[in-house]
């Protein structure tokens, strides 16, 4: 059985949290030990209205997803332990390997539910994170289908899409995130983005030294279909196993070809029109 | 089920499923859950599509049929445009989670949103058709009537057709992918029902260039949309599932159908152009309620979303 310990000596983060700096989330998943204290930390200080809990068989998930009213959710995965079950996950004596991951809002660097938003209630903050103003949104549900992450959703009990602020209030008085603060293990790391982009990168190579290796980062890297993301991972195997999306993109990058598409589509209709006018009453 | 029957991270094939997304591909899933999520858009936003269309499509055939000065077609035209003006805003406006913020939609003006785009437009598209068909009927302000008309006219193509580009900039991949496609299908059946409309709203012989336009609607939605279909190979899979199938399969019945009746039938004949047109509507109305549902079924399947990206980080990835 191999274990790995909590990576416990890095760079202290900046006491002060200043705007102008792009702060954001590591969350290394080979520390996760799925105690859920994030999720319970965003609700109680979010105020995030509680769902009935329900059973749902998987693992010891039972929040599901994220969604309006769920701003952390830990993924609960098992799987049959590999030879010799060298790696990261906890690997118990069942034959089976477990893995645990805090998934959060991305905070993406493009952000496609900002982009499509008609009302201007999404905007990105002096933080450079990604936050809904809900007194600005009218729940038109435009960033649902959006977000190539399936973060956002519209709440049934308002009609408003809410999603994870990074905690916005807590970082203008100068706090960290209430998820960050509560994770026992330092799974889940706030900072600012390049010193945990850094750390990041020490981390897996650390962890590769060691023979792990199946770690590897998901939306650290800027040239990504996101431009990189606010909230990247350390994750121990493919993305799409904890129900990430594999090579997501911002499906803005892609609209002048929708305008220019639609536009000669339009033209179209018009030169028809008056085709069909043209050949008179007969 | 027990987890050591179905682990999550299991491999996600469906074998002998004769409509599989991707026959080839083994996707691993979290437990088969979704990916991306579904849009929380209810039935009033087909419609809105439709209306949309109509309404679009209607205004412009009518300046067409004002300057080649067949008044009695152009009215029938400004009529049904004004119909479908009417019902889309509050189709739209209804579908929020908070009606009453409805003007929040015009706080900004930004080209990444389509959706504040289409505001914009439906924003002077709706008051111009509403001036050009109520100064029409009522013969008043001749000078700002044609400003409507005008105005009306131009902008009833855009109004027509930004509604694929709302769709196709979304993360769901039957949509997206979709993209170049989209708003030829929409074009096609905005001509078809405003084709169809005027077909039921004008005096019988002056419905030539109605029966034409619908057919020529009917044809260039079927096909693009069958076009649309083969491009998007395996992510197609939600065409061929309920309940978009039945939508899809009723929309080119009643299309055909339609056209049909309006091509065989005399031209004096009332019953013919009425249900001839009804059809044509229809038909377009049943197309956009395909491309909706298809949507739901498409966000719904993990596989649509990691299958392409799989395939494309394993050729470099998305980079910009």
């Amino acid at each position: 059985m191999t274990t790995i310990e909590p990576l416990v000596e890095h760079a202290p983060v900046a006491d002060h949290i200043e705007p102008g700096v792009r702060y954001g989330f590591f969350t290394d998943t080979s520390v996760c030990i799925g105690c859920k204290a994030c999720e319970v930390a965003c609700k109680e200080w979010n105020g995030v209205p509680d769902r009935p809990l329900r059973f749902t068989g998987r693992s010891y998930d039972n929040t599901g997803k994220l969604g309006a009213d769920t701003w952390r959710h830990v993924a609960f995965v098992e799987q049959p332990a590999a030879g010799g079950a060298v790696g990261g996950g906890a690997v118990g004596d069942g034959g089976l390997r477990w893995l645990m991951s805090s998934d959060v809002c991305k905070h993406c660097t493009h952000a496609a539910c900002l982009d499509v938003c008609p009302t201007g209630a999404l905007f990105r903050t002096e933080f450079d994170t990604v936050v809904v103003q809900s007194d600005v949104c009218n729940g038109c549900g435009y960033c649902v289908p959006a977000c190539p992450f399936g973060v956002i959703d519209r709440r049934e009990s308002d009609g408003l899409a809410w999603k994870c602020t990074l905690c916005y209030d807590r970082l203008r008085d100068d706090l960290h995130p209430a998820c960050a603060k509560a994770c026992p293990t330092e799974s889940i790391q706030f900072g600012p983005l390049d010193e945990l982009r850094a750390r990041a990168g020490e981390r897996v190579q650390e962890l590769r030294a060691r023979g792990v290796d199946e770690a590897r980062l998901y939306l650290h890297d800027e040239a990504d279909g996101i431009g990189g993301a606010g909230a990247f991972f350390l994750l121990l195997d493919q993305p799409e196993v904890y129900g990430l999306p594999p090579d997501p993109v911002d499906t803005t990058r892609d609209v002048g070809s929708m305008w220019r598409a639609a536009g000669v589509a339009a033209l179209g209709l018009a030169g028809a029109a008056f085709a069909v006018v043209a050949g008179g009453r007969r | 089920m027990s987890v050591e029957a179905r682990p999550a991270g299991h491999t996600g094939r469906r074998k002998g499923d004769r409509f599989a997304v991707v026959p080839d591909v083994e996707v691993r899933t979290y437990y088969d859950q979704p990916v991306i999520r579904e849009p929380t858009w209810t039935w009033e936003i087909p419609w809105y599509l439709f209306s949309g269309g109509l309404a679009g499509a209607s205004a412009t055939l009518a300046l067409a049929a004002r300057l080649a000065g067949d008044d009695d077609l152009a009215r029938a035209l400004e009529r049904a445009a004004l119909a479908g003006t009417l019902a889309s805003p509050v189709l739209l406006v209804s579908d929020l989670g908070r009606p009453s913020r409805f003007s929040h939609m015009l706080r900004v003006f930004k080209p990444t949103s389509p959706m504040s785009m289409g505001s914009w437009i439906l924003a002077g598209f709706g008051p111009a058709a509403v001036g050009a068909a109520v100064l029409g009927e009522l013969g008043w302000f001749p000078r700002l009537r044609r400003a409507a008309q005008l105005a009306a006219g131009v902008l009833g193509p855009a109004l027509a057709t930004y509604t694929a580009v709302l769709l196709a900039d979304t993360a769901v991949p039957v949509w997206h992918e979709a993209r170049r496609e989209l708003p030829f299908v929409f074009a096609g059946g905005a001509l078809a029902s405003a084709g169809g409309a005027a077909c039921v709203l004008a005096p019988p012989p002056a419905s030539g260039p109605a029966r034409r336009a619908a057919a020529l609607g009917v044809g260039v939605e079927l096909l693009a949309a069958k076009v649309m279909e083969d491009r998007l190979g395996t992510l197609a899979e939600p065409y061929r599932l309920e309940p978009a199938r039945r939508w899809k399969r009723l929309a080119a019945v009643l299309g055909l159908t339609g056209a049909a009746v309006l091509a065989s039938t005399p031209r004096r004949s009332r019953l013919a152009a009425v249900a001839g047109g009804g059809f044509v509507m229809a038909g377009a109305a049943c197309e956009r309620l395909a491309v909706f549902k298809a949507g739901f079924t498409s966000a719904r399947d993990p596989r649509a979303t990691v299958a392409p990206q799989q395939a494309r980080a394993a050729s470099g990835g998305a980079g910009r």
